[in-house]
């Protein structure tokens, strides 16, 4: 029993990783076709870093990314810590909640009307405001997850010993919850520069804002090449490598748990 | 200041957001189900009508709707069956590499949809992976259709929900007390009926948290159909996607919206009742 266990678990990473796998080796492939081996070459990450269109996406993206990101994380942590203090609410709960299980198309399309309606104009900072919606949710939901097993008792005694609730924010609350906000926005940062369908809505006409997972949409859609596998690569490695970071301020607590 | 006015303020400016960009824009969409296309585009204002829902049941779109209840229900059923002997097995491990199992199984979740997508069609293709090493093997002569088909589309749900699943049926193992399954085994059942009748209900939550997360996702999804249904499988995802950037009708689209996400406050809701009967059991 244990044993087919094993195997039914090893075969389940077999199937979540090697797609992932074959993408990265078949991203240093020097041939133009992009499924058949034919000798080592990083020629296609070369162009990548050429590609102007390609370039430009990416820093969109950074862009969307950080601000949206940093917009979240103080609302969303503010949240938290409000939410923490409240009488519970279930209807506050599933308002918290909502921006998580929403399917994308109908917040993007949900998003784009009433941005229309309003006659507001689209671009980069309308794809921030949207970011900020699930980001704000996500952030709140990490933070809230560390304040559970918060202790009060220590905020209590800063306040008791005459420290104003800035000071006790600054000096005890904060430093405390540090590493998990850290490792919430990591994550926010993660799902913002990968997100597609929102930013795609909201966007707006025209090459100025089109992000970095728009470009890469437009690629797919026109076919498989080596580039978009180098590029995958290096999207994938960023994510990775933000997700263990946040993993690892958050204390061994898995994101999104 | 008292801590009740504080909290409100701490919370006034996300919720705020929350309101004015996600609350207000969804009621706008129920608004605008309820109106028509202009003649040239845009919204007409003139005379609220139910045409909309009308033509949302009308045979076309509603067998879209089943087809993407249909496709979603046997992604979420694969993804429990895959999902939830994975968690079991992430919960039998030595406890010092459950933390790091359960990281290995959840971050492919956290790389972009797209190109997790993109990843099958890589390996699908008529000259993918699987096509060109079947044929290597001398297995198959002609390419097999593996891609732009339901099979393809079912497989791209699967895989990036499956960690989703995993999660949420290993958190829901852990808060389960060893004890139970163990009194049930001292009595002399087997390990099978242990499960059956013990950790199974027990776990209940979380599976219903895993299903509706998957179908809720899955039928909604534009994506995975679009990417790896080619176009020629459409789910209602799709539909409103089309309505909105194709046909301009984006009346039409906000219906179809609207009835998505009243099925999914339905999912959300058995979900409750679900987990609120495990909780039932506990005590």
């Amino acid at each position: 029993m244990s044993r087919l266990l094993h195997i039914h678990l090893g075969a389940t990473f077999a199937f979540l990783y090697i797609p992932i796998a074959v993408l990265i080796v078949l991203s240093f492939n020097r041939a133009g076709l992009p499924t058949v081996w034919s000798g080592f070459s990083i020629e296609w990450y070369g162009r990548l870093a050429a590609n102007p269109k390609i370039l430009a996406s990416a820093w969109n993206s950074v862009i969307v990314a950080t601000l949206s990101t940093l917009i979240a994380t103080v609302l969303g942590t503010l949240l938290a810590l409000g939410v923490e203090r409240a009488k519970p609410s279930p209807a506050r709960d599933a308002l918290l909640f909502a921006p998580m299980i929403v399917p994308d198309i109908v917040l993007a399309i949900a998003l784009l009307s009433f941005f229309t309606l309003i006659k507001f104009t689209l671009g980069l900072h309308s794809i921030i405001l949207a970011h900020v919606v699930f980001n704000i949710a996500f952030v709140c939901a990490v933070v809230r997850a560390r304040l559970k097993g918060f202790d009060w008792s220590l905020t209590e005694a800063s306040r008791d010993l005459g420290a104003g609730h800035l000071v006790t924010f600054r000096k005890i609350t904060l430093p405390l919850i540090l590493p998990s906000v850290i490792a919430a926005a990591l994550l926010a940062f993660t799902l913002s520069i990968d997100e597609f369908i929102i930013a795609y809505f909201t966007a707006g006409a025209g090459q100025a804002s089109t992000t970095l997972p728009m470009q890469i949409y437009s690629m797919i859609r026109f076919g498989v090449t080596p580039e978009i596998n180098a590029m995958a690569s290096i999207v994938m490695a960023v994510s990775f490598a933000l997700v263990l970071l946040a993993q690892r301020l958050n204390r061994g607590r898995m994101p999104g748990a | 200041m008292s801590s009740r006015l504080i909290s409100w303020l701490l919370m006034a400016p996300g919720l705020l957001w929350l309101t004015a960009l996600m609350i207000v824009p969804c009621l706008l969409i129920f608004v605008l189900a309820f109106f028509e296309r202009g003649t040239y585009g845009g919204i007409d204002w003139s005379a609220a009508t139910l045409e909309n829902f009308a033509r949302a049941f009308d045979h076309l779109y509603f067998s879209i709707f089943l087809d993407s209840a249909r496709i979603a229900l046997i992604a979420t059923v694969i993804a429990l069956l895959i999902g939830y002997p994975a968690a079991f097995a992430i919960m039998k491990a030595p406890e010092r590499w459950q933390t790091s199992l359960l990281f290995l199984a959840i971050l492919p979740f956290w790389t972009n949809y797209l190109i997790r997508t993109y990843a099958w069609i890589v390996l699908l293709n008529p000259v993918g992976v699987i096509n060109n090493g079947l044929i290597y093997l001398g297995l198959i002569s002609q390419p097999l259709p593996l891609l732009y088909n339901e099979f393809a589309v079912i497989l791209g749900l699967v895989y990036n929900y499956t960690p989703f699943v995993i999660l949420a049926i290993y958190s829901a193992l852990q808060r389960l007390d060893p004890s139970y399954a163990e009194a049930s085994r001292d009595l002399g059942a087997s390990a099978v009926t242990t499960f059956i009748r013990i950790t199974l209900p027990l776990t209940a939550a979380g599976v219903a948290a895993g299903a509706v997360f998957v179908f809720v996702l899955s039928i909604g999804n534009f994506v995975t159909p679009d990417l790896l249904g080619g176009g020629k499988l459409q789910m209602i995802g799709n539909l409103i996607y089309d309505q909105f950037l194709t046909a301009r009708d984006w009346p039409f689209g906000a219906t179809l919206s609207g009835l998505l996400i009243a099925l999914m406050m339905i999912a959300l809701f058995m979900q409750a009742v679900a987990s609120g009967r495990a909780r039932g059991e506990h005590v």
